[in-house]
């Protein structure tokens, strides 16, 4: 079977993440190793034949063999976001192809360059697949995590971004609030702009490879600031959740 | 897979008033797809160019481009990320005026676009012509902007259109198919949406 053939996947776990963010465990018939940002196609079936199509990166490491996880954000009046929140239970099936995409990808033996990971709400997904991968390969490269949120209570694997920040020194996490921000918080409370950028790149000791990814506009705005601080283009990945952000 | 599968309780949820290809939704915003940082391109060193299976290849400037005639044209485009969308409105040139500016070898059957950054997508000869592509200038009324592939980009609107690369800067003629940038990465060498052929494995 190629790994782009459709397969019916078995929900064996749903985990809440946040109020608007679920985590989806699959198990697979024909599971095949990703690399770190790829992703799956799911595919939504009404009883009518109509079907729907869309992207979720996976959110698992490649160590976690047979399955796959893949996280989701309940998406405005969204048509397969909303079907997932609502409609779906551990027990039920759910059509996906992949992996997916071979650019937005992570290869971990070119491990020992520092990472700089930008993240816009549910952007954060594959690359959380790249800090789990890394973390499961034993690789300590200089690793800073900016994490775009709306509000505190919109931080995605909160849990387990401060366990690796706690037991990890080679990893920073760096959260910016661009609504509300904890009371207290002397961290970052604002849209990521150049200038933030400019600070973030210059505590690495050598220059980063980035990944950015989330909303269109937050991913636009941020690779081209990197770029406009002199990062090279080939250094800086991106993937583009849409929709258009302004 | 069992084609009798369904998802209990699924349903559309926005009925779209156009034909949509398998897979497809439709979308009124015009989402942003690219695989790296998009590029500023200064008019006054930007270039387009003939290049390959050419018996003279052929280089216009910004200023001599835009003296060609140009045309508008109205596409339904539909993305390889599902979205599609109807009734853009685009102004441009069609690849059939620029290919009256050169002569072409007789073995000439296929053509790799190339793009500021880097980017390259291929397509057979005979789907950029007879009106079927252009380069898109004016968008909507206005020059296209950077994140849409401005200043210039290919627009192959019967294709998914990642084969309507952005901020494109060569044309080169060639005698055989060869992987762009997506097709090497395991995307469909041809890519017809109606067709679904989003991937190498989804091409007979
Ligand atoms: C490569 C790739 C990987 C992706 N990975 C993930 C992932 O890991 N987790 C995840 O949650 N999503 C991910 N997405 C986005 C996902 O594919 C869908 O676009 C999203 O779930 C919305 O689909 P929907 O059917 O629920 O909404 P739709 O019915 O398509 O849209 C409903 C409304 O919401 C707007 N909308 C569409 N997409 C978004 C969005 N992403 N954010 C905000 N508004 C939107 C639309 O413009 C529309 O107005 C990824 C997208 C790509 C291209």
């Amino acid at each position: 079977m190629s790994k782009l053939d459709w397969q019916l996947a078995t929900v064996t776990a749903i985990r809440s993440e946040t109020a608007r963010v679920k985590t989806f465990t699959l198990s697979l018939p024909h599971w095949t190793p990703h690399l770190p940002g790829q992703h799956y196609t799911l595919r939504l079936t009404a009883p009518d034949g109509y079907q729907a199509e869309r992207s979720y990166s996976v959110a698992s490491p490649p160590e976690q063999t047979g399955e796959i996880e893949l996280t989701v954000e309940a998406v405005e009046e969204g048509e397969v976001s909303g079907y997932l929140f609502e409609g779906v239970g551990v027990g039920d099936q759910l059509e996906v192809r992949g992996p997916i995409g071979g650019y937005f990808v992570w290869r971990s033996a070119t491990g020992a360059r520092p990472l700089l990971l930008v993240a816009g709400g549910s952007g954060v997904v594959p690359l959380m697949a790249v800090l789990r991968h890394r973390q499961r390969a034993g690789l300590h490269n200089p690793t800073v995590l900016l994490f775009s949120i709306r509000t505190p209570e919109d931080v995605i694997y909160q849990q387990e971004l401060e366990t690796l920040t706690a037991t990890d020194p080679t990893f920073t996490l760096l959260l910016d609030y661009t609504r509300q921000a904890p009371t207290g918080w002397t961290g970052y409370h604002r849209r990521i702009d150049k200038a933030l950028l400019a600070e973030v790149v210059g505590r690495f000791e050598a220059s980063p490879v980035c990944y950015v990814c989330g909303p269109t506009g937050l991913v636009e705005s941020a690779a081209t600031a990197l770029q406009d601080l002199g990062l090279p283009a080939e250094d800086i990945k991106t993937e583009r959740f849409g929709p258009t952000g302004g | 897979m069992p084609s009798s599968f369904f998802n209990q309780g699924f349903q559309r949820k926005r009925p779209s008033t156009h034909k949509l290809p398998p897979g497809q939704y439709e979308t009124h915003d015009f989402p942003v797809l690219s695989a790296g940082p998009t590029p500023r391109i200064a008019l006054d060193k930007w270039t387009l160019t003939l290049e390959g299976l050419v018996e003279e290849p052929k280089k216009w400037s910004w200023q001599e481009f835009n003296a060609l005639p140009q045309q508008d044209f109205n596409p339904d485009i539909h993305c390889v990320t599902q979205w599609s969308k109807f009734d853009t409105k685009w102004r441009g040139v069609s690849l059939d005026t620029l290919l009256e500016q050169v002569r072409l070898k007789p073995d000439a059957r296929y053509v790799m676009a190339s793009s500021y950054g880097g980017y390259t997508t291929n397509l057979p000869l005979a789907d950029v012509r007879e009106g079927k592509a252009f380069i898109g200038l004016i968008y909507d009324g206005q020059p296209l902007t950077p994140e849409h592939g401005g200043p210039a980009r290919l627009v192959v609107p019967h294709l998914y259109f990642w084969k309507s690369a952005k901020w494109i800067t060569s044309l080169r003629f060639m005698a055989d198919d060869e992987p762009g940038f997506w097709e090497r990465a395991g995307y469909s060498m041809y890519g017809d949406p109606w067709k679904a052929q989003r991937y190498a494995d989804d091409d007979e």
